[in-house]
Formats: C-alpha cells, sequence, structure tokens
C-alpha cells in the first residue's frame, strides 16, 4: 500500500479538484512557488492563471473569491497563517456566508479556506500558533479539521466541491502524519469516525489531537478501555455518531486545542448531555481561557492539551463514576 | 449598449426619486421597519452610470442603495416588496433596504458593511471574463468608505490584475455626520492615482455628464484598459437614514443645505424634455409606483418557520434555536 503525508495528501486533493473541475482555482500568497509545500508544482502543471499569485491584500482577495464564486468558479484560498483568518473573519462572515440567505437563496458562495499548518508550529509565538476553529463554527461556516492523510484528501475534496464557503484546518501537529492509504476518496462533511473501540469512555479528538488520543488510549489499555472519536467536521457536527459512542460507554472527554471559553468542547458536550445522561460528569481538556501561545517552548507545550492531561482527564472520570 | 436617450434617462432619474419618496412615507406609516437610507438628491448618478452598461454587466452597491438597483432595471414592485419585507421581494424578504439584490440583470447586492463592494465586484468581474463574457463591473461606494482598507486593496488588486471595475465615489459631503474635510487626507482621485487608476471628477447633479464621463470610462475598459475611477459630487437632500426625521441632528449648516438642493438632478434632466414629454413620463412613472405600492402592501409575508430557508446554498440545515 502506498504511503501518503498528510501534507501530499492536501496536494493531491487540490491537483485531483484542479484537474477534474475547471473552474476550480487557487490563489494565495506564495502558492507558485509553494512556500507552504502543500501547493509545490501545482502552477507549473494548472499555469499561473489558475494558480494565482496575491499580493498581501488578504482582505481584498478573500472578498475578491467571493465575487468570483457568485460569478460561477470554485476558488480555494490558502491562508499561510492561522491567525490571518481573524483579519479576514469580516469579509467570510458579513458577506461569503451572509449571502445565500440575505438575496433570498440568488447565489452561492462556494469558497475553500485553506489553512495548511495551523495551531502551534513550536516557535512561532503569539501571532502565528492560533486554531480558531471553533469562531466558524460559532458562526456557522462549515469547519473541517482532518487528522489522517486520507481525511486529509477526502475532505478538502468534499470541501471545494461543496456549495457552501468551507474552512479546512489542517492542524501543524499533523501535516507529517504518514499513512497507507488504499484508496482515496471524498469523505462526506458532518460525518465522524471511530478510529478505535472501547467500552468505558468516549474520548473526541479534533484534528492532530486524534494521534495523542490514540496513543494515550493504547497507554491505559488493560486499565481503561478508551474509544476514540474523530468528528472530522466540527459544523456541522455528527452528533449522532457520537452520541450512539457515548450511550455505549457512558462517559466523555473532550480534547480540543482551541481556548476553553466558548470553545467546541463546551458545544459538543452540551450537546450529548441534552441528549443523554452520562454516568460521570463530562470533562474537557482545552487550552486555556483566552490563551496566547507564548514563544519559549516549554511555555508553548504548556498551553496546549496534553497526553497527562487526558490521562488525568480519564481517570477523574472513572473515578467520578464508581 | 449604451443609453444615450434623454427621456430615459429621465425616466430613471423620476423613477428613483417617486420611489424614493414613497419609501419615506412607507417608513412613517410603519409598513417598513428598520427605515432606509434615501438616495434623494443623487440619482443621476446611479441612472447616468447605468446608462452606460450592457447586459453582461454586473455592480454591487452600498446601504444607499436603491437607484443602483433601480436604475440597473429591476422591477420596482419587487423592490418595493423587497424593503416591505414580503415574500415577493427580490430577495424573498430575506434582505431588505440594505441587502437588496438582483442577480438576474447582474445586481450583485446593496452591501450594508463600507467599502466592501470593491473587492467583490474585482472578482465577480475576473471570473465572469475568465469565462468568455465581455464583463465590466461597477462598485458604488461614498466618501466614507475611501478611508477603508479592503476597499484600497481592491483598487491595488483590480489595478494590478487589470480588471475592469468602474469604482464610481458617490461624494456627497459626509459620511453620517462626519465631513470629507474631517475624514480624508489628500484627495478621493489621489487614491485612484497612487494605483494608476485615471481619475475623473464629474458633477454629480448633472446626469448626462455623468453617463457621458462613464460611457468615455467604460469604453476605455472594454478596449483593454484598466478599472478606473469616477468621483461624482453631489448632495444628499434627505438624511443620511430617516431614523434622522425622529432625531435632528446638527451638523450641515441650512445655507449649504439649500444651496445643495438647489442643484436638482430630476430638475436638471427634466428640463432638457418638451413639458408635454415630460409630463408623460411623470404620469407613467406614478402609475408604475401606485401599481408598485398596492402589489407591495398586498404581497404575503414570510412564514417565520421559513426564517432559515436560503442560509446554505449546499441544503444544510440549521439547528433549531429553540429548547
Ligand atoms: C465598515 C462600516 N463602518 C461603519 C458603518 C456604519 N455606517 C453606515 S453608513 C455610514 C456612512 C457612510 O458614508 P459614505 O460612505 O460617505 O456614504 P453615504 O452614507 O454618505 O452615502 C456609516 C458610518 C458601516 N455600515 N460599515
Ligand atoms: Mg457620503
Amino acid at each position: 500500500m502506498p504511503r501518503l503525508s498528510y501534507r501530499r495528501a492536501l496536494t493531491r486533493a487540490l491537483a485531483d479538484e484542479l484537474a477534474r473541475d475547471e473552474t476550480v482555482f487557487l490563489l494565495g500568497e506564495d502558492v507558485q512557488v509553494g512556500a507552504s509545500l502543500v501547493t509545490t508544482g501545482l502552477a507549473k502543471r494548472f499555469g499561473t492563471e489558475r494558480v494565482r499569485d496575491t499580493p498581501l491584500s488578504e482582505q481584498a482577495f478573500t472578498s475578491f473569491a467571493t465575487g468570483a464564486a457568485l460569478a460561477g468558479l470554485r476558488p480555494v484560498i490558502e491562508f499561510q497563517i492561522p491567525s490571518l483568518l481573524f483579519l479576514v473573519f469580516e469579509q467570510i462572515v458579513n458577506h461569503a456566508h451572509k449571502f445565500p440567505l440575505m438575496t433570498g437563496g440568488q447565489c452561492s458562495v462556494p469558497v475553500t479556506y485553506l489553512v495548511p499548518g495551523s495551531g502551534s508550529r513550536t516557535g512561532w509565538a503569539g501571532q502565528h500558533s492560533d486554531h480558531p476553529y471553533s469562531l466558524f463554527a460559532h458562526v456557522g461556516v462549515v469547519t473541517v479539521v482532518p487528522a489522517t492523510p486520507a481525511d486529509a484528501y477526502g475532505l478538502l475534496v468534499t470541501a471545494i466541491r461543496h456549495d457552501d464557503p468551507v474552512v479546512v484546518f489542517a492542524p501543524a501537529g499533523a501535516m507529517d502524519v504518514r499513512d497507507d492509504v488504499a484508496d482515496l476518496e471524498p469523505v462526506p462533511l458532518g460525518r465522524g469516525r471511530v478510529h478505535r473501540f472501547g467500552d468505558d469512555v468516549t474520548v473526541v479528538a479534533i484534528g492532530h489531537l486524534v494521534h495523542d488520543a490514540l496513543a494515550v488510549a493504547e497507554e491505559l489499555a488493560g486499565q481503561v478501555s478508551v474509544e476514540v472519536f474523530d468528528p472530522r467536521t466540527l459544523y456541522p457536527f455528527d452528533i449522532d455518531g457520537l452520541t450512539e459512542s457515548v450511550a455505549r460507554t457512558g462517559r466523555l472527554v473532550v480534547l480540543d486545542d482551541g481556548n476553553r471559553s466558548c470553545g467546541i468542547a463546551a458545544e459538543i458536550i452540551a450537546s450529548v448531555v441534552e441528549r443523554i445522561r452520562l454516568l460521570a460528569p463530562p470533562r474537557r481538556v482545552t487550552r486555556p481561557d483566552g490563551a496566547v501561545l507564548p514563544f519559549a517552548p516549554a511555555l508553548d507545550r504548556a498551553v496546549q492539551p496534553s497526553r497527562e492531561q487526558l490521562a488525568t482527564a480519564i481517570h477523574l472520570t472513572m473515578k467520578d463514576s464508581s | 449598449m449604451t443609453d444615450a436617450d434623454p427621456v430615459r434617462l429621465y425616466r430613471t432619474v423620476r423613477l428613483i426619486r417617486r420611489f424614493e419618496q414613497r419609501a419615506v412615507e412607507l417608513v412613517h406609516g410603519g409598513q417598513i421597519v428598520g427605515g432606509i437610507h434615501p438616495y434623494l438628491g443623487q440619482e443621476g448618478i446611479a441612472a447616468g452610470v447605468c446608462a452606460a452598461l450592457g447586459v453582461d454587466d454586473v455592480l454591487a452597491g452600498t446601504h444607499r442603495g436603491h437607484g443602483h438597483v433601480l436604475a440597473r432595471g429591476a422591477d420596482p414592485a419587487r423592490m418595493l416588496a423587497e424593503l416591505c419585507g414580503r415574500l415577493t421581494g427580490l430577495n424573498a424578504g430575506r434582505g431588505g433596504s440594505m441587502h437588496a439584490a438582483d442577480f438576474s440583470i447582474g445586481v450583485l447586492g446593496a452591501n450594508a458593511i463600507v467599502g466592501a463592494s470593491g473587492a467583490i465586484i474585482t472578482g465577480a468581474v475576473w471570473a465572469r471574463r475568465r469565462q468568455g463574457h465581455d464583463t465590466v463591473g461597477v462598485s458604488f461606494f461614498g466618501d466614507g468608505a475611501v478611508n477603508e482598507g479592503m476597499l484600497l486593496e481592491a483598487f491595488n488588486l483590480a489595478a494590478l490584475w487589470r480588471v475592469p471595475v468602474l469604482f464610481v465615489c458617490e461624494n456627497n459631503g459626509y459620511a453620517t455626520t462626519m465631513p470629507v474635510a474631517g475624514a480624508v487626507a489628500g484627495s478621493i482621485a489621489g487614491r485612484a492615482a497612487a494605483f494608476g487608476i485615471r481619475a475623473v471628477e464629474v458633477d454629480g447633479q448633472d446626469p448626462e455628464a455623468v453617463r457621458d464621463a462613464s460611457v468615455a470610462a467604460v469604453g476605455r475598459m472594454r478596449a483593454g484598459g484598466g478599472p478606473e475611477l469616477i468621483e461624482a459630487r453631489t448632495y444628499r437632500f434627505d438624511a443620511h437614514h430617516t431614523f434622522e426625521h425622529a432625531v435632528r441632528l446638527d451638523y450641515r449648516p441650512p445655507d449649504e443645505v439649500s444651496r445643495g438642493r438647489a442643484r436638482d438632478p430630476v430638475r436638471i434632466q427634466g428640463e432638457r424634455l418638451p413639458d408635454a414629454e415630460r409630463a408623460a413620463v411623470d404620469a407613467e412613472v406614478e402609475a408604475t409606483l401606485d401599481a408598485a405600492v398596492r402589489f407591495a402592501l398586498d404581497s404575503p409575508e414570510p412564514d417565520p418557520a421559513d426564517a432559515l430557508t436560503y442560509l446554505y446554498a449546499s441544503g444544510l440545515t440549521a439547528r433549531a434555536g429553540g429548547g
């Protein structure tokens, strides 16, 4: 079976969609050379009209993409830094997202916002290390955070084909994951995936944290039987799939690289406890409230959710219900 | 493509004038909620610019946007129904005054975020040209927008990629209560010049002057020239927004207001027509608007159960908010 890295899976998805659909085009900063190492080779293969380098004008090129989408194209924007999403939050939310409703269904805005290397990149400090996926789920923009190469491929393809705006977070912590990939295919939005079955507790892990959750589950095997649920799409969320899992285990811990207050972990927990009774109070492991990632590596790590914190949360949840 | 007929130009400014006056009445009568930003006094700009456009062209407007939509040829009855929040409105009652859109005639929407339309239109025009259309675009904005970074970024992008967008600045002297002199360092035309964008100033109160400047600009743009900017000097005859009818804000000296109102685009264009012809247009516009008001007020309101229909073009449905 061919081994594929997460990063190459993204490249493959872009190339396949550019080849399949003439209306797809890519724009962003330094995408022709491929500074992110994701768009490598695409300008050569598809031409600089369809793989466009932009000036550093995030607000203009984000709304340029909205306009192009209104006129029938399917733009994909690559953002160099997750924190740039704050700069274009207005353009995505106020325009791209709101146009279909405000116009009474006269248009669609099929734009994909791809963020390769979201979250901490270790050593890039406060303004390069955010993971603002919860913000997009909050405003109702389709938000995906793939954890594996196959899902990175499948969800990016689906995002490009989707008729509404989609933000694709490709966590820095997952970019170098490699996997044996038999066949690559589109992955449906709003469908989670159980990576490991277990009986005692369901751990919901997002993006690169799926791999941490799997490591902890393995570590605890024999003491606690951990089920690892990867939602893949944060909005719309596969609440049916998660409820089915938690209904079996009776316990819930969420591992989320977002800030704590109003983060997606809170929403996930609320959505489950609205539906079913748990054996123990649910727990979440997140970044702290209002986190700004400090520079020094030890501090950077201290602010991100860790395996130790997850193991502790699992133990406490088990204890609470015994 | 260009419409050089002085009668049709008069009809357009007259239609917008009377539409706006009736809309203000409907605001006062409570049939239009939320109020409007009347386009009164600025009619010559929308009318003159749209007379220079062809069927393949697109435009995006502003919060003060009724004139742009009407001048482009939207049905006044469906436009008024939209302002009244009715199902038959252009946007099925989902947009209202500040978001009226009619994609079937290239109106990609009034846009209530100051300075937002420039980049959207640039992208739309670029995309249509890539698909083989001979499209040019118009981005309308006020003097307030020239201090918005995203508009200046759009100037750069349009000029850099030679996208034929006519940037039309409707300089009515104020952004709400802020006079241009208190907000604009340098000049509006100078901003365009900085990006290599050709800019002209025109008398926005003279519909034919606006049309002539627009025809010339659109001609150069179609011939492969890049974007251009027209700064149309104008004056708004009424409030920034109808809320001012209830709360008097003191920011425009009365003599300035009377001087501004003296140069009336509807009168200026009307005087170019024989009296009988003008009277005939006036009567036809009145009949059109009588019918429009009846249509709007007789139209059904949307069903609250459908409040979030159209939220997602993909058909995704949102979770309800109730317990
Ligand atoms: C980005 C943004 N800032 C502020 C507002 C609130 N606002 C609405 S209209 C307006 C004034 C706009 O002035 P101008 O662009 O000159 O247009 P005019 O109202 O004079 O037609 C303001 C401040 C807004 N809608 N969008
Ligand atoms: Mg103004």
